[in-house]
């Protein structure tokens, strides 16, 4: 098959797997992923974004060929994953939530016998110099933090030098250092061209990362675009909510803010000092309360406005229950 | 499903490319992935404490045990000649089975199995790599315990290498292919209590160290059907008096494909 340029590096249309049968479903089958489709593009980073059991991590190991699939077809770099060979795999680059990393291994020799598995891999030197392994390369993966097994799982699905990154649940474990390590890594590889595919819960990580976001819920596609899209689109308009928006700031504790802001606005103190209020704030609203500190001359030691996050629509259209 | 892209969907053609420079690797030849996995799982096995004593110690303390007690008296040759063959027996089964075993089970639980097989290594490399390290690990075991034989007199029948040799790596086949089916389907708990319990039945009582005639009649009837019995029976065979026991090497070879078989078809990988 001839590859363009511009072709996906995985396309997922109606795929459904069943699991089972189950004792505890009568000897049933259950149905966890149903007739999801996605796209990822190379040099972009793709977001399943969903809670646990959602349906992501099944998605993406039957784009791995680590599950086969019930139906529905996959195509991940022009080839069908069931049937792929080491062609394929070399190309692929895979970080499983579980790591999958030997315990009793030393980060050293196991990225080394990696890197012996292909051709061309990235220089193991390089990469445990970018992710940081060198402060831990004599330690044993069974006494790694998590946050240093994580990296050391990324680096084990870089080492091949792949056109795909599949990375599920990136940031578990990763301590703030780590994290931006992660991700300043991540975004470089976007933009040299890479295709990531990632799964995660938090939306943090989706809007921080990701180029295009499938929100997935029960096995199945809720919603999908940009972050900027999904912020933007999600409420039809007219929808009040739209318009709604947190004021945070800080300041002495104890304020009573009564007869200040509009009656539909929402003032808590979450932490002593801490305050958002939330509502359909107007510029006037705006200029309401910063007089009213002005007159007593407080002033706040933070100050934020925030509008709709992409928490807001996920539990949105996934509906606000506790799962 | 809830479109939010507010117009058209968007399709591949509407999302930006970036240049492509990412370029992914090719494997390195089958050969070489294979012999590479061998390699450090041999070193994982060698480096494991545990393995090493079941793998050596164990079976060295039986051989001179046999050789110190009247167990195997009467039997047409010395002690140490008739001890040997058994002792290899033991190795292979320590190994292939208990060893090979539990380390798969362990790799299993932590999901190695499934990382490998995302490498260009894949499922069926993983596999050859494991034979190879058996393999190894067994050739430096037979080194070992024929060098210490030699030192206390062992006099095995030259004609007996050959077959015997080859009976051993059909032997480690055989144990290799129930190891992976212990550890393919059970917790890796289970596989390490199932293959160190049988290590010690069958060591024992089945046949593979002490020959079936010194056994309780009970025992008797069925160890030529055991896998350690067959093994046993056929190395001592080999190496007593350069013979090949062909119903013996049978047994072996149902054994290879039966648990072959049942390993494929129920294996799981996580």
């Amino acid at each position: 098959m001839v590859r363009s340029p511009e072709s996906p590096v995985l396309t997922i249309s109606g795929l459904v797997k069943d699991v089972g049968p189950l004792p505890t479903l009568d000897g049933k089958m259950l149905r966890v992923v149903s007739g999801l489709s996605l796209i990822a593009e190379r040099g972009q980073v793709t977001a399943l974004l969903g809670a646990n059991g959602a349906g992501k991590t099944t998605t993406i190991e039957c784009a791995q060929g680590l599950q086969k699939r019930t139906a529905g077809a996959i195509s991940l770099l022009g080839q069908d994953p069931d049937s792929a060979g080491a062609g394929l795999r070399a190309r692929v680059g895979v970080m499983l939530q579980d790591g999958g990393l030997p315990p009793s291994a030393r980060p050293i020799p196991l990225l080394r016998h990696i890197a012996g598995m292909y051709q061309d891999p990235w220089p193991v030197d390089e990469l445990i110099g970018r992710l940081g392994i060198d402060s831990f390369s004599r330690t044993s993966v069974r006494r790694l933090s998590g946050g240093q097994k994580q990296r050391l799982a990324l680096a084990a699905a870089l080492v091949g030098n792949p056109e795909v990154l599949f990375l599920d649940e990136p940031s578990a474990g990763l301590d703030p250092q780590s994290r931006q390590m992660v991700f300043d890594l991540i975004s470089e590889l976007r933009n040299s061209g890479m295709g990531i595919i990632l799964t995660t819960h938090l939306m943090d990580d989706a809007q921080r990362l990701a180029d295009y976001v499938y929100i997935i819920d029960a096995g199945r596609n809720v919603a999908e675009g940009t972050v900027a899209q999904l912020l933007r689109h999600q409420l039809p308009a007219g929808d009040a909510s739209q318009h709604i928006r947190t004021l945070l700031f800080e300041t002495e504790p104890g304020l009573d803010f009564t007869g200040v802001l509009p009656d539909g606005v929402d003032v808590t103190e979450a932490r002593a000092g801490s305050y958002a209020a939330t509502g359909a704030l107007t510029p006037a609203d705006l200029a309401a309360i910063t007089a009213w500190w002005a007159a007593r001359g407080i002033m706040p030691s933070s100050l934020s406005l925030e509008a709709r996050s992409l928490e807001d629509v996920f539990l949105d259209i996934s509906g606000r229950e506790i799962r | 499903m809830t479109r939010v892209t507010g117009g058209a969907p968007l399709d591949s053609a509407h999302r930006a490319s970036a240049p492509r420079t990412a370029h992914g690797s090719a494997p390195a030849s089958l050969l070489r992935r294979i012999l590479l996995q061998g390699q450090y799982e041999t070193i994982t096995m060698l480096r494991n404490g545990e393995q090493l004593i079941l793998a050596i110690v164990l079976p060295l303390l039986a051989m001179v045990g046999l050789t110190v007690t009247p167990l195997l008296d009467g039997l047409g040759s010395s002690r140490i000649n008739v001890a040997v063959p058994g002792i290899l027996a033991l190795c292979a089964m320590s190994t292939a089975f208990t060893g090979q075993g539990i380390s798969t089970g362990f790799d299993r639980r932590y999901g190695v199995l499934r990382f490998l097989s995302t490498t260009p290594l894949g499922r069926t490399g993983l596999i050859a790599g494991k034979v190879l390290a058996v393999l190894a690990v067994l050739f430096l075991q037979v080194l070992i315990v024929t060098a210490v034989a030699l030192l206390l007199g062992w006099q095995p029948n030259p004609a007996g290498w050959l077959p015997g040799l080859a009976i051993l790596v059909l032997g480690a086949a055989a144990f290799t292919a129930l190891g992976l089916l212990v550890a393919g389907t059970v917790r890796p708990e289970a596989t390490l209590a199932i293959t160190n319990l049988l290590w010690i039945l069958l060591g024992a009582l089945g046949g593979i160290v002490i020959p079936a005639e010194r056994l309780p009649a009970l025992a008797q009837a069925v160890v030529h059907f055991l896998p350690s019995g067959a093994l046993g029976q056929a190395l001592r065979d080999a190496f007593l008096s350069g013979s090949v026991n062909g119903a013996a090497v049978l047994v072996l070879l149902l054994w290879t494909a039966i648990a072959g078989g049942a390993a494929t078809r129920w294996f799981k990988w996580n």
